[in-house]
């Protein structure tokens, strides 16, 4: 592979995957349905009621 | 401790403590009279010391089942102790190289107390030593809460902390005997590198294993930044220390990079060792103990989402921005400058957020100094990677490199971010998970906090007056075209600042010892009343925790 080749294909295809994902990740992030489970995540922490113990006493198989 | 492990549990330890001692002895052997046989020593010591340690306990009676309803927290109570001693070791190391600088006797005339062999000793003590085992204290603490799962199994973790922390030995141990690869951050040598290797699987593994339990379905986003950390550390660290060592009874090995390539390489690696060591992880350490803390949910969980997918994009594209005017095409240092001022974007949007997350519980901040370390961490990140994007433009780093500048830039997110936000975490932690109301004493909280606020100030402002003053000494020339300055005279225009930066420095480990007696006095004073949301049962909303209402 030729150097301008490489440089060609990092200019052209980086460029383009890379705002291809930005959008994705924005997309994700404002998707209205995914607001629920952020909120919750975000105050997950916090919760009181939860015990400072694992969820399930269970062994790992 | 060591009782707690089960009777399989036992045998695998020595199994592994085995090996380790068999792999020393080899090392010994065949290393002889160099440094290899000296560290296959240390190594075999190390196995020796465990199998004495699990022998001990063999026959005790094992655990019973109740401790598989609770959370496995003796590794990162272990390795908070360690950090800290790690922090005092590195801080003292440091501070003494920045006194070398104004009196360079304090060498005493030996080979391994030169500036060249102690300065990479303070880095790796203060990064990896202290920072290492910080955030794989915090990481293991955080992911089972997140997760609302147990560690998988009880001897994975031990052998991720006291392999790593034998790495860190290995490490320091050498450069006093003069063994690097001559790579900024990544000095150890092969052997050593093959270990760290196989710890850094190993945790990997720990986390998706615990990660595949957990109770919620959406990852709580300081697990996502704890993965990065682990995963890109992984990456990086294999490719750059690529390297065929001259024989198996010899530490030296050859990169399988050379020049422009090999620099590259090296500068890849160290720049997003910054990233996701020295950011990402203490990104997951401040995403869940700075909410938790200030007893509100974080101001922005998306924008949490993106900063993580930014710093994760743009992060490892930044490295060409250490090699500005080398020989480095053009269009790759502009691609570094370029990425690196978008990286504020993401590092801003985190900043931010920590710092919204207080707004509102300021009065929470002037009250609780280990939330103040937190704050002070937010501000710091969101100064020094300001500092940072505007040092990677090729023209600032025309004045900028080389200088103090860079050192000061550094010691702003080192001391600024990563230690405030790791001594925050501590402090935040000790009581949890020694289940004790509070620290022994808060009023030496306080002390550690404006000592180091004090030195952190102190160092940064004299290395910023002190790079500057340099640089542009270096580029000032008079009427007929030469330079104004020879090189001794700028050295002596620094002396000044060097006594300042040293006597910061000292403010610094000052706190750091005070940290450290805290926490021992706080482990070892017992029959405090225990902490509610340490305790082993049902949250029945106890009273006196209005720290952990939600949405307060």
């Amino acid at each position: 592979m030729e150097h301008e080749t490489t440089v060609w294909f990092a200019k052209s295809f980086g460029l383009f995957y890379l705002i291809a994902m930005s959008i994705g990740v924005v997309v994700y992030a404002y998707w209205p349905k995914n607001k629920t489970s952020f909120d919750s995540a975000a105050q997950s922490i916090l919760d009181p009621s939860v015990e400072d113990k694992p969820y399930e006493a269970k062994r790992w198989q | 401790m060591i009782a707690q492990l089960t009777k399989s549990e036992r045998q695998l330890a020595l199994i592994i403590l085995l090996a380790f001692t068999i792999c020393g002895l080899a090392m010994a052997i065949a290393g002889r009279q160099d440094p290899l046989g000296v560290h296959g020593a240390i190594v075999m010591l190390a196995g020796i010391a465990g199998i004495f340690g699990v022998i001990y306990v063999y026959y005790e009676p094992e655990p019973d089942e109740g401790r598989l309803a609770l959370y496995y927290d003796d590794p990162t109570k272990v390795a908070i102790i360690l950090a800290m001693i790690w922090a005092v070791i590195g801080m003292f190391i440091g501070d003494w190289v920045a006194w070398q600088l104004v009196f360079p006797n304090l060498t005493f005339d030996a080979g391994w107390s030169s500036f060249g062999r102690i300065r990479p000793a303070h880095t790796s003590a203060v990064i990896f030593g202290f920072g290492g085992n910080g955030l794989i204290g915090t990481s293991l603490y955080v992911l089972q809460r997140t997760s609302r799962a147990r560690l998988p199994d009880q001897i994975s973790p031990w052998f991720v902390l006291l392999g790593y922390n034998l790495f860190c030995l290995l490490a320091a141990t050498g450069y006093f005997m003069g063994v690097t690869q001559s790579k900024e951050y990544a000095e150890p040598e092969w052997y050593a590198d093959l270990l760290l290797e196989i710890v850094w699987i190993v945790y990997f593994v720990i986390y998706m294993r615990t990660l595949a339990r957990r109770k919620e379905p959406h990852i709580y986003v300081a697990n996502w930044y704890y993965m990065a950390f682990i995963l890109v550390v992984a990456i990086l660290h294999t490719v750059n220390n690529l390297a065929m060592p001259v024989s198996f009874g010899h530490a030296k090995s050859y990169s399988a990079f050379s020049g422009v390539q090999d620099a590259m390489t090296q500068w890849w690696y160290g720049h997003n060792a910054v990233a996701f060591f020295l950011t990402s992880g203490f990104l997951g350490m401040m995403y869940y103990y700075l909410p938790v803390r200030a007893g509100r949910p974080i101001y922005s969980y998306r924008m949490s989402i993106i900063s993580f997918w930014g710093i994760t994009f743009m992060y490892m594209w930044v490295g060409s921005h250490h090699l500005h005017y080398t020989a480095l095409p053009q269009w790759v240092q502009t691609l570094g400058m370029t990425f690196s001022l978008m990286l504020l974007i993401p590092s801003w949007g985190s900043a931010g957020n920590a710092l919204l997350t207080l707004n509102g519980a300021w009065h929470k901040v002037r009250d609780d100094a280990t939330l103040r370390f937190m704050m002070v961490a937010a501000v710091f990140y969101g100064l020094t990677t300001f500092e940072g994007s505007f040092m990677a433009i090729r023209s600032v780093n025309s004045l900028s490199h080389y200088t103090d500048w860079t050192v000061g830039h550094v010691h702003a997110g080192a001391l600024g971010w990563v230690a405030m936000i790791t001594f925050g975490s501590i402090y935040a932690s000790v009581p949890w998970l020694w289940k004790r109301e509070r620290m022994y004493s808060p009023a030496l909280v306080e002390w550690h906090f404006w000592l180091a606020v004090a030195g952190l100030f102190t160092y940064v402002f004299a290395m910023w007056n002190s790079g500057i003053i340099q640089g542009l000494m270096w580029r000032t020339y008079n009427s007929s075209g030469t330079l104004s300055y020879s090189f001794i005279e700028t050295v002596i225009a620094m002396k000044p600042y060097y006594v300042a930066r040293a006597v910061g420095g000292f403010f610094f480990f000052a706190g750091a010892v005070i940290g450290l007696y805290n926490i021992v006095m706080t482990i070892r004073t017992a029959g405090q009343p225990a902490d509610e949301r340490a305790a082993d049962r049902p949250v029945a909303q106890p009273t006196g925790v209005p720290a952990l209402q939600p949405g307060e």
